[in-house]
């Protein structure tokens, strides 16, 4: 689906943000990006979705661009926007008529949960709700690709785990490829089917761990034994 | 009951410094010319109410275009900064010239250039300059104070320009540009009287004129009862606008919601 080799960015004020990062995700995968905080997750990220450009290597897409779902770690969402017109946002900047927009920024609600919400404004909906309305924009263009950054980082444990368990059905019934960043060991361990473990700024994949059984067996010997090999990676990896 | 609270309490600061002021005038009979009291001005009021409310309609005509012009230029001008960089750096400069350069210094220019015949179109360029920057200054700031990731986000869907600056930027402008507005109103009217006062008598009808007129003609109760009208017609506005302010942001903002 999309492959990055050999990605080096430099920012402006000097900070060398990622070099020679390589990786690819597969058709349907769900994979997780992990690493300490400011090895350059988010900037990976960017530059996987075409917002930001590289210094040097590639970006490739299989077919073509895919349409992609982008949700941040804050929920961005419109504060003058009730949650109907915040998920539409996608469908209105590709000039969608208002009736087919509307009614598929429904649906999006609908699908997170949130069926009944359309006319809320930001203010009104929890943390939680608020980031159901982010993924519900991401959703509305029907995205072949959903990048996740770090999305349910500020939210509470309970929260959190409804969250994650709604993304992964979501994932399972679109058949959709999900690249999902998360500093949290236990949350990419229990989400993807693949972890990939990203060195200390400047970002490079330091392992790249396939989690067997998956995640309906998150209690099987052989995925704790990944999980330690994940923390393994990133305490040698942040002492080194 | 803190609404009932903030509209009582100033009403009674007020009824009880009147009543003081029409005692000491009695009590020490303080002559006319030099403070009239409260009752004598009510009196110059409702005698020359006529011509008192056309001088007001007069400033009030200028007020209002100038702001309407100050609000279409301002805005007009921070949306073409936030189009580009090199056009902001080049002439905000001049902006703040403008601004910093005190207004009666600049008023008798206006007044020749656009010539005594045309007395209230110079009238309004003049109060237009005095609420021009507010408004700039906050809508240029409000534009420039969009959520970066909104903005890629409108990037990723492939908005033209034109979407981000109407979808994104202006509404993130909006309390912005309001709460300039605000000071725009207020210095709209400054401007108008300012102006009306460079203009001097015989040209101009307004308020201000008719503040000069009294004076000269020592009808200090009229002088007082003009002021008093221009006073209100400050608060008026300042109350309209904020009224229009929290109509707008009701429903988002946290200016709005905690003053609810
Ligand atoms: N636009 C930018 N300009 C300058 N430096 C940046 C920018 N974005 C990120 N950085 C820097 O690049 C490094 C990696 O950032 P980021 O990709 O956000 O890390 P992470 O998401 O893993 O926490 C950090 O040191 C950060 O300060
Ligand atoms: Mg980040």
């Amino acid at each position: 689906m999309i492959a990055l080799s050999g990605i080096a960015k430099r920012f402006a004020n000097g900070v060398q943000a990622v070099s020679d990062l390589s990786f690819a995700v597969e058709r349907g995968e769900f994979v997780s990006l992990l690493g300490p905080s400011g090895c350059g997750k988010s900037t990976a990220l960017r530059l996987a979705a075409g917002l930001l450009q590289p210094d040097a290597g590639t970006v490739t897409y299989a077919n073509g661009k895919p349409e992609i779902g982008f949700v941040f770690q804050d929920h961005t969402l419109m504060p003058w926007a009730d949650a109907l017109t915040n998920a539409r946002l996608p469908l209105d900047l590709k000039h969608v008529a208002r009736g087919e927009a509307d009614a598929r920024a429904a649906a999006a609600l609908a699908r997170v949960g949130l069926a009944g919400f359309e006319h809320a404004f930001p203010r009104e909906l929890s943390g939680g709700m608020k980031m159901r309305v982010s993924i519900a924009r991401a959703l509305a263009a029907e995205p072949q690709l959903l990048l996740l950054d770090e999305p349910f980082a500020a939210l509470d444990e309970i929260t959190r785990n409804g969250l994650g368990d709604d993304l992964l059905k979501l994932w399972r019934e679109d058949g959709l490829t999900v690249l999902f960043v998360t500093h949290s060991v236990s949350e990419s361990s229990y989400l993807s089917q693949r972890v990939l473990v990203m060195t200390p700024r400047p970002g490079r994949i330091a392992a790249d761990i396939v989690l067997p059984g998956g995640r309906d067996n998150r209690l099987a010997p052989a995925t704790i034994e990944a999980q330690r090999s994940i923390s393994a990676t990133l305490n040698s990896s942040v002492a080194a | 009951m803190k609404r009932v609270a903030d509209i009582a309490l100033p009403l009674a600061v007020a009824a009880l410094l009147l009543a003081g002021w029409e005692w000491a005038v009695s009590h020490w009979q303080v002559p006319v010319y030099v403070l009239p009291a409260p009752s004598a001005i009510a009196r110059a009021f409702t005698e020359n109410l006529g011509s008192l409310m056309a001088a007001l309609a007069s400033t009030l005509t200028v007020t209002l275009e100038a702001f309407a012009a100050a609000c279409v230029l301002g805005i007009a001008t921070a949306i073409a900064f936030s189009q580009s960089r090199l056009l902001e750096r080049t002439l905000y400069p001049y902006a703040v010239i403008l601004q910093v350069t005190p207004v009666v210094a600049i008023a008798p220019l206006i007044l020749i250039w656009v010539g005594f015949e045309r007395i209230n179109l110079a009238l309004v360029i003049i109060a237009t300059i005095v609420a021009f920057f507010p408004i700039l200054a906050g809508a240029t700031l409000g534009l420039k104070s969009a959520d970066f990731n909104l903005i890629d986000l409108t990037r990723l869907y492939g908005a033209s320009r034109a979407q981000t600056l109407w979808r994104i930027r202006l509404p993130t402008a909006l309390p912005y540009i309001l709460s300039g507005m605000k000071t725009a109103g207020g210095l709209a009217l400054i401007g108008a009287v300012v102006a009306e006062f460079v203009a001097g008598s015989g040209t101009a009808t307004g308020l201000a004129w008719r503040i000069v007129e009294s004076g000269n003609r020592l009808e200090i109760a009229t002088l007082f009862a003009a002021l008093a009208l221009l006073a209100a017609t400050g608060v008026l506005i300042f109350a309209a606008l904020s009224l229009m302010e929290w109509w707008l942001l009701r429903r988002w903002h946290e200016s709005a919601i905690s003053a609810s």
